[in-house]
């Protein structure tokens, strides 16, 4: 294989400071060169690709993923997805383990990971089941799934309700520093509901949430993680509430960290309209209030990362009526672009979005990618945000079509993904 | 089709005061022709109409039933127990096979709030909704301020309280609009556990006290309580019920004078309304509100089917 010089780009790495225009060169699977000032150690023989001025920064590492395999093979493959996650910019995806099976099981952790390596191109982190078949009855086998390569414990979907088990299932964690991330939702309250406690789900009479449950859960497990200090990740906050909780906390110096989704800095309750089962997610749209609270929490930095919450669904989930319809939305290809928009907006730099897309949740999960440094791997995104493109449901890149962001005009078109140096995705001209 | 009214009539939100007096002034004349039995047979003569009733109920399927047939219209009743939805078929795939089969219009009730807007999205017949999860019920707020009206002249200025269950009520949800719509006052009375945070918001004024919310009104309605409410924590019993929310001659005597007694049906005689207020000839229009039913969903088949009124 040819060495790949990248030139006419603006270089982005915010972990290793960089934010430049410059050239990078990569041999094999590795990046060797970056920045390079002359031609001085560039091969002779080697592909060039022109970036005309655009962005290369690290492939995009996105924390939080559901695919439909094992079990919901209609919905969405680890194959499909990573079709998706490609024109995406994304090159590591963590996958939630509440598949069918659910991923409580040495041999199953090994299993995901091999299916993301016969992709070649996008990495599968699996996390583990926190408790047997996420149903948080019994804790699972969770230091031997660590040993097959589970990077973090969660229920996925499911918060772990009984406080018992959390607080020793953190105690237990703790003592091999494994990472617990909880979907904070206190499930009593939101049982059966299908959009966030307000006017709009009155008036529309869907069983509704309230913020609240949000809130309470994250209380009760800062306590815990104050107690075992076991490292604690709380994944799609979507209420104000929720992230004043994780900033005091934050400030008192906890082991915590946080993510949102797209979904809840672009788009509020309005969504819904007349029962858009489209945008029925779980935690459920919020309110206006909600959603800017979101975006000053990722404008100070209380929320490190932005994940996609990819969650595919078959059209049969989604035609029904509302409350029966189910919950989640697609994210892969539009996690870059959705983040760019609170770049336009002035809310975000660059840099500090392509923190939020790939050296956080790199630093979260341990893995040393994420960066342009030196050395590493070559995982590569090579984007444009000053061009629009516009998302049409039924043409999307990947299985899974229920993007809740159908005909939006968004900013930033992948040109190019590169996985471990080889490209996996080029933009057509259209 | 009156051009004014559009495809499908799924809830009194976004219906103009002006479409609601012109559907009042219709069902009006209807009552009158439906007690001289001399009603346009010829109005739907080879029009379909189907209900398709996911949930039970008798009295609305054969109110709506009368009133097709009333005008002509051929009328084909359709209930889960005896449909292919109860052997796995989903809702739309049997809006699909109705549609086929080229109904014109389709009144459909629906345990799931939005599940006729999922419909009309789908199909060609005119969609009449007549009753979905807790979201809308609007031919019963219709009906029932056609029945006002015809006591009081008018809508406006007049004081409603709805008691009960509003939570879980598309009838408190439609008749606050409606009222609203039409410059009534609305008051809310309930236990805070059947009244949504966010009521004061849609316009009604929440009162936690019967006796205090039902000083003074025109118009009391009472919601039928449904009993899981009892099983899911959301009142100890139906004895405390009655006791505070219950509507007897005491509580009814702190209301005006003349005021009004209304209740969708069917009736809990002795845990939400007492039998002799029930059963009053001065103050009780129940029996009312279930003739001007017919009269309403007459006036709505005529407005949302795809004909003319005949002059």
């Amino acid at each position: 294989m040819k060495p790949i010089l990248f030139t006419n780009v603006r270089l982005i790495d915010p972990q290793s400071g960089i934010d430049q225009p410059g050239k990078l060169l990569v041999k094999n699977d590795k990046i060797v060169g970056v920045d390079l000032p002359t031609t001085e150690g560039q091969p002779e023989d080697c592909e060039i690709i022109d970036g005309q001025g655009s962005i290369l920064c690290p492939g995009l590492v996105d924390m939080r993923v559901t695919v439909g395999e094992p079990g919901y093979e209609y919905r969405e493959t680890i194959a499909t997805a990573a079709e998706a996650a490609a024109a995406g910019g994304i090159t590591t995806m963590a996958i939630l383990p509440n598949s069918k099976p659910a991923i409580d099981n040495p041999a199953l952790v090994t299993l995901l990971k091999a299916k993301g390596e016969a992709t070649k191109s996008v990495s599968i982190l699996p996390y583990g089941a926190l408790s047997v078949g996420c149903e948080g009855q019994e804790l699972a086998e969770i230091e031997l799934l660590q040993e097959a390569g589970a990077i973090g414990f969660t229920d996925g979907d499911r918060a772990l309700a009984n406080t018992k088990l959390m607080l020793q299932t953190m105690l237990y964690a703790s003592g091999f520093d494994g990472l617990i991330i909880q979907h904070p939702e206190d499930p009593s309250l939101a049982k059966n509901s299908s959009a966030t406690e307000s006017i709009l789900a009155t008036r529309l009479g869907l069983p509704s949430v309230p913020t609240a449950a949000e809130a309470i859960m994250i209380a009760r497990d800062l306590r815990l993680a104050e107690q075992t200090n076991c490292r604690l990740h709380f994944g799609h906050i979507s209420t104000a509430e929720g992230l004043d909780l994780i900033r005091q906390a934050k400030a008192k110096g906890l082991n915590i960290s946080c993510d949102t989704a797209p979904v809840y800095f672009d788009l509020n309750e309005e969504s819904i309209g007349d029962f858009r089962t489209y945008a029925k997610l779980s935690p459920p749209l919020r309110s206006e209030a909600d959603r800017l609270a979101i975006c000053q929490g990722l404008i100070d930095g209380t929320i490190d990362a932005i994940a996609s919450d990819h969650l595919p669904r078959d059209v049969d989930d989604k035609r029904l009526p509302f409350a029966e319809a189910a919950p989640g939305g697609t994210g892969l290809v539009t996690l870059l672009s959705v983040t760019l928009i609170q770049v336009k907006n002035g809310n975000l730099t660059l840099p500090q979005a392509i923190s939020l897309l790939c050296c956080n949740p790199a630093r979260i999960l341990r893995q040393s990618i994420g960066t342009l440094a030196k050395g590493s791997i070559a995982d590569l995104c090579l984007f444009d945000p000053d061009q629009n493109w516009q998302v049409q449901a039924g043409k999307l890149p990947g299985r899974a079509q229920n993007t809740p962001f159908d005909n939006r005009i968004l900013p930033g078109i992948v040109l190019g993904t590169w996985k471990s140096g080889h490209r996996v995705y080029k933009r057509e001209h259209s | 089709m009156d051009k004014s009214f559009g495809q499908h009539f799924l809830g009194i939100e976004g219906l103009p005061a002006e479409q609601i007096e012109i559907l009042l002034d219709r069902a009006e004349n209807y009552a009158l022709l439906n007690r001289s039995r001399k009603t346009p047979r010829n109005l739907l003569r080879e029009r379909t109409l189907i209900t398709l009733f996911f949930e039970n109920s008798t009295r609305t399927r054969t109110s709506f039933e009368l009133a097709g047939k009333r005008l002509g219209a051929d009328v084909i009743n359709m209930s889960v127990s005896t449909s292919s939805v109860s052997k796995g078929e989903t809702l739309l795939d049997t809006a699909y096979t109705l549609n086929a089969m080229r109904a014109d219009l389709l009144v459909i009730r629906h345990a799931q709030s939005g599940a006729p807007a999922l419909l009309a999205q789908k199909v060609d017949a005119s969609v009449i909704n007549a009753g979905d999860g807790t979201h809308e019920h609007p031919t019963q707020a219709l009906l029932d301020a056609l029945t006002i009206r015809r006591h009081f002249g008018k809508l406006s200025g007049l004081t409603v309280a709805i008691c009960g269950d509003i939570a879980h009520s598309r009838v408190a949800r439609s008749n606050i609009i409606l009222l609203n719509t039409m410059g009534c006052n609305v008051r809310v009375i309930g236990p805070r556990t059947l009244l949504p945070s966010s009521i004061s918001k849609m316009g009604a004024t929440p009162y936690y006290s019967m006796d205090d919310g039902i000083k003074n009104v025109d118009i009391i309605m009472m919601l039928r309580l449904q009993r899981e409410r009892m099983s899911a924590g959301l009142i100890p019993s139906t004895r405390e019920y009655f006791r505070f929310f219950g509507l007897d001659r005491r509580r009814l005597n702190l209301a005006k004078s003349n005021a009004l007694v209304m209740h969708p049906g069917p009736l809990n005689r002795g845990i939400e309304i007492d039998s002799h207020v029930a059963d009053d000839p001065h103050q009780s229009v129940i029996q009312e509100q279930v003739e001007m039913g017919v009269a309403v969903r007459m006036a709505v088949l005529e407005k949302f089917s795809h004909i003319k009124a005949q002059p």
